[in-house]
């Protein structure tokens, strides 16, 4: 696109002004390059998470086990560091965070860090096939059947996870695959504050 | 396979009769909120529209909150309170908000104006021969 | 080695095409006429090796070639024969590699129907050409290169993306799409040539321009009533049109186009409003890119297949290169073209397109600010807000009814200052149309006053459009004892692009007739049914569920239902509403049925089953009049096939010295441009 301009007859005062217009565009637009479209900021750190009452359908391993069947509610953990963590069988991320989760659950159980996962969008008998494919889950897992604890979290996919502080209040909310790096940075600190 | 399943008793109504009709009142009216709140796993739809699971069951709570007593407004709130401003579909007029909508109105008065002195200056006849 | 014929093409490719523009460049500065020819010779040579690269691609694709990187993400040995050879635009790379096949061909068609004429314009706008193809071959052989070795060779892949493989229309929406938008590059470069050569302010290059651009614009009008249709038969939530990014992305060319294509005829006829129609040709490329790069880079929505990599940067930096260019160049050559002419009067066709041109621009530009909006408002409060729908109907709709009234008031009005008992005996027919309409909208219901007014002024269109028809074949009845039918052809024979015009405005009738009744009369009915019961629909239809299915294809799972129509109890039709579920997709995607009838469609979906089969949820849309969104498009779209066919050639140049007496009889002569 380099035409050759012939070097008269360009009125460069008016060249140079709507060269200056173009300028801002192309700044917003340059913008918009360092954004993700996708990561839309949850309203929800720094705010009381919302409580639920919803029923383990895997049980996990010793340290973080449930019954399943038992009635999980967010407001008996009072004290402890809560992570939630929703996923789906369906979701591919879910596979690569997996391992992950499933080694930083086993190892902070004794810290006293409660793992749950929330199950998004899928049904438990296909999920806990997922979960026996991947070699099992060192944590509890509860079904959300109406999505309605996922929508209270504001959840758009799978998976996202919630740090929840010992008050109560949500620490942190990861979205797409986790780390360990990550999750111990995290629970370290949490742990480390009061639980007042 | 994953087999996708609802069982809407929200939605749905109950089926025992023959034939079910579902168009009430508070169906119009959950609708006009649901128009107005964006499908979070969607390109850009509004929750009445998305035939996703998700969005279907926001539409369900919707019409709960409704028919609880909730106002429109107080439903909107609750949803901003989840998902932030951005699950509003047309942003609030409100504060630097207001610019999205003044400034095509802005554009059409002064294109007007432009258009009519063109009109003015570039007319043989004057326009009041008309 | 099909993937080395393809990756070596593209390289060879990338090299013809800079020499040709060095050559064209230079050639036509120094005066160096063999230069010039041996440019235009690689613009051919161009076009022959992406040809070669793209065939190489779609013999990858159907052999299932998976050592080539673009097959392995796409291909799938069970995807069915015409999903395998369409998966050639399924993703980002092999979408750039066709995007730069139809610029080549287009580029090659320029100079094979213009290298005859003398001057500098012809090798600057080949010049302009090679260089956006230059961009598109970067691509091509960096951050999109479609021809990468995948190593150790997998067995199969995963098959494109479900949406793309569900519905046959895919196969001719994105080919559609691309020859509009890509057609626009061509009135575009013959507007940079122009200025280049210093010929900005002749009447040559516009006319080129202008049918080129009506062609490209039937392309880009076909191809979004195709994706509207595709929109409606495969996201099964009943809507065509849901004001996404990509959709926006594809408007506004078509909305600045348009108002081109109107305001050329202020030009031709009047000398009026060059600079003006230089920056509508202008910003419908630029739209066009900005439009490509909105929606490739990620920027505003996130398809993950298309954000991969940072080809958003290449994007980037070519649209600040056509923004500033053009900005620059525009504006460096605006005293170049001032207008000289005059309108005939206040009431004139003249006016009326002008404030035609006012409303698209505001059209455009709310579509702009409404797209734009979230990442300004990112920018200057942190927060991620929305525009989506509700907006872009309140703001719009307006618009939308001023244009339909415009479109009604033009064609009535005459170039010259109209007198009021001209304008009366016009205006009144029309008048009276809208008044039935506004009648019988009240007694069908209609409440919302944008809706009765966008139903008065279809009529008022509708009237007043039929109206030139029937005044001018009636004229030529009179005045040469034609037979009626004769009379009609032989009227729009006679100026095809003045009555193509007008066909394209009654399609332009029926989408908005049938747009405003489907959103308005729109009824929904939702509910979950055992089998053998059935769901009401209004006051004597309903849907029974039949039966709950399952099928195994190759590519994927269906379930469906089977489901029959009643009509006051009567059997009048079946159904059968299915989903998709493709390995790769964690959501299923939809068929819904529709049924269709010129008074409106019924269209069912299948929203959740119960896995015994025992019941399923059904959603019952009924819209009123869609179909005719669909035959609408093509009537637009045949009413640009009128306008563009060529004027018999020997009426052309006498045509012109009568112009004049063509307004007073309409279509006894040929107007003055009808080239």
């Amino acid at each position: 696109m380099d035409d050759a301009i012939p070097a008269t007859g360009l009125n460069w005062r008016r060249a140079s002004i709507a060269g200056a217009v173009a300028l801002p565009i192309i700044a917003l637009l340059a913008f918009g390059m360092t954004r993700d479209p996708g990561e839309i900021t949850s309203p929800l750190p720094g705010k009381m998470a919302p409580d639920f009452a919803l029923e383990v359908f895997a049980q996990g391993e010793p340290g973080q086990e449930r019954m399943v069947g038992d009635t999980v509610r967010l407001s008996e953990m009072r004290g402890q560091v809560v992570v939630l963590n929703f996923w789906g069988s369906w979701c591919l991320e879910c596979r690569r965070e997996h391992q992950a989760l499933t080694n930083v659950a086993s190892e902070y159980a004794t810290k006293g860090v409660k793992f749950f996962g929330v199950l998004y969008n899928d049904q438990p008998s296909t999920a806990l096939r997922w979960i026996q494919e991947m070699g099992g889950q060192s944590y509890p897992s509860v079904n959300d059947p109406r999505t309605r604890t996922s929508i209270d979290y504001g959840i758009y996919g799978a998976p996202e996870t919630f740090f929840i502080a010992k008050n109560g209040v949500v620490a942190y909310k990861h979205i797409g695959a986790l780390t360990e790096a990550i999750m111990i940075q995290k629970l370290d600190s949490l742990i480390a504050a009061p639980s007042s | 396979m994953t087999a996708v399943m609802v069982t809407t008793s929200a939605m749905g109504q109950s089926v025992t009769g023959a034939t079910v009709a579902v168009d009430t009142v508070l169906d119009r009216r959950t609708r006009e909120v649901a128009s107005e709140l964006r499908c979070p796993v969607c390109q850009g739809l509004s929750i009445a529209d998305s035939p996703s699971e998700l969005a279907q069951e926001m539409k369900g709570l919707v019409r709960e909150q409704l028919a609880s007593g909730k106002s429109p407004e107080q439903v909107r709130a609750y949803f901003i309170d989840k998902y932030g401003e951005w699950v509003l579909l047309a942003p609030k007029p409100e504060g630097f908000n207001l610019l999205v909508y003044l400034l095509p109105a802005a554009l059409v008065m002064g294109g007007g104006w432009f258009v009519w002195r063109y009109v003015r200056r570039h007319t043989d006849t004057p326009a009041e021969q008309v | 080695m099909t993937r080395l014929i393809g990756a070596n093409a593209l390289i060879v490719a990338l090299g013809v095409t800079v020499v040709g523009l060095l050559l064209v460049t230079f050639g036509a500065r120094r005066q160096r006429a063999e230069w010039v020819e041996a440019g235009y010779s690689a613009t051919y040579l161009q076009f022959a090796l992406v040809t070669a690269a793209t065939f190489a691609m779609i013999f990858g694709l159907v052999s299932h070639d998976f050592s080539i990187d673009y097959v392995a993400q796409v291909g799938s040995r069970a995807t069915p024969l015409y999903y395998t050879v369409i998966s050639l635009w399924g993703a980002l790379e092999g979408s750039i590699l066709f995007w730069g096949w139809v610029l080549s061909l287009l580029t090659a068609l320029v100079v094979f129907w213009n290298r005859d004429r003398g001057g500098k314009l012809i090798p600057y706008t080949t010049a302009t050409l090679l260089g956006v193809g230059i961009f598109f071959q970067i691509l091509l052989v960096g951050p999109a290169h479609p021809f990468g070795l995948v190593s150790p060779v997998p067995l199969d892949g995963p098959g494109p993306n479900p949406l793309l493989q569900n519905h046959w229309l895919m196969g001719i929406h994105p080919p559609l799409l691309y020859l509009g938008y890509v057609g626009m590059t061509v009135p575009f470069a013959f507007a940079m040539g122009a200025m280049a050569a210093g010929e900005v302010g002749d009447t040559g290059w516009i006319r080129l321009s202008r049918r080129w651009l009506l062609g490209a614009w039937a392309f880009l009008t076909a191809a979004i009533i195709a994706g509207m249709w595709w929109s409606y038969e495969v996201l099964g939530w009943g809507g065509y049109w849901a004001w996404d990014p990509v959709e926006n992305a594809s408007f506004m060319p078509w909305l600045t186009a348009t108002a081109f294509l109107h305001s050329v005829m202020v030009q031709e006829r009047r000398g009026l409003l060059k600079l003006w129609n230089l920056n509508l040709i202008v910003a419908t490329f630029v739209l066009t890119i900005l439009g490509t790069f909105l929606t490739r880079s990620g920027v505003l929505t996130s398809v993950h297949a298309f954000t991969e990599g940072n080809i958003g940067y290449y994007f980037l930096v070519a649209i600040a290169i056509v923004l500033l260019l053009s900005f620059v160049l525009v504006a460096g050559n605006s005293e170049k073209l001032t207008s000289d002419g005059q309108l005939e009067g206040t009431a004139s066709r003249g006016s009326v397109f002008l404030l035609n041109n006012l409303f698209l621009t505001a059209f455009t530009f709310t579509v702009l600010v409404g797209t734009l909006f979230p990442l300004v408002a990112e920018a200057v409060r942190g927060v991620k807000v929305s525009v989506g729908e509700p907006f872009f109907n309140r703001m719009t709709v307006p618009i939308c009814v001023a244009l339909l009234f415009l479109m009604g008031v033009g064609p009535a009005l005459p170039w010259k200052a109209a007198d009021r008992a001209t304008i009366r005996r016009k205006l009144l027919p029309p008048a009276i149309g809208s008044g039935v309409a506004l009648l019988v909208a009240l007694f069908a219901g209609t409440r919302d006053v944008f809706a009765l007014l966008a139903f008065m002024f279809a009529a008022f269109a509708l009237v007043a459009n039929v109206g030139e028809f029937v005044e001018g074949a009636r004229l030529r009845m009179q005045q040469r004892g034609e037979s009626a039918p004769l009379a009609l052809s032989e009227l729009v024979n006679a100026n095809r692009r003045r009555y193509g015009g007008y066909v394209a405005h009654l399609g332009v009738v029926a989408v908005a007739a049938a747009i405003t009744a489907a959103s308005t009369f729109k009824t929904e009915y939702e509910g979950t049914i055992k089998k053998g019961e059935s769901l009401k629909i209004g006051e004597n239809m309903a849907v029974r569920l039949d039966e709950v299915w399952g099928r195994e294809e190759p590519q994927r799972a269906v379930i469906g239902t089977t489901l029959t129509l009643l009509k006051n109890g009567r059997e009048i039709a079946t159904l059968d509403p299915r989903m998709n579920f493709y390995p790769t997709s964690q959501q299923p995607v939809p068929t819904p049925a529709v049924r269709s009838r010129p008074t409106g469609d019924i269209y069912v979906n299948l929203q959740a089953f119960q896995q015994d089969g025992s019941n399923a949820t059904l959603r019952v849309i009924v819209e009123p009049l869609v179909p005719w969104i669909w035959l609408g498009g093509m009537i637009i779209c045949c009413g640009a096939l009128i306008s563009m066919l060529p004027v018999p050639g020997a009426a052309r140049v006498r045509a012109a010295a009568r112009a004049e007496s063509a307004e007073r009889a309409p279509g006894a002569t040929t107007p003055v441009t009808a080239s």
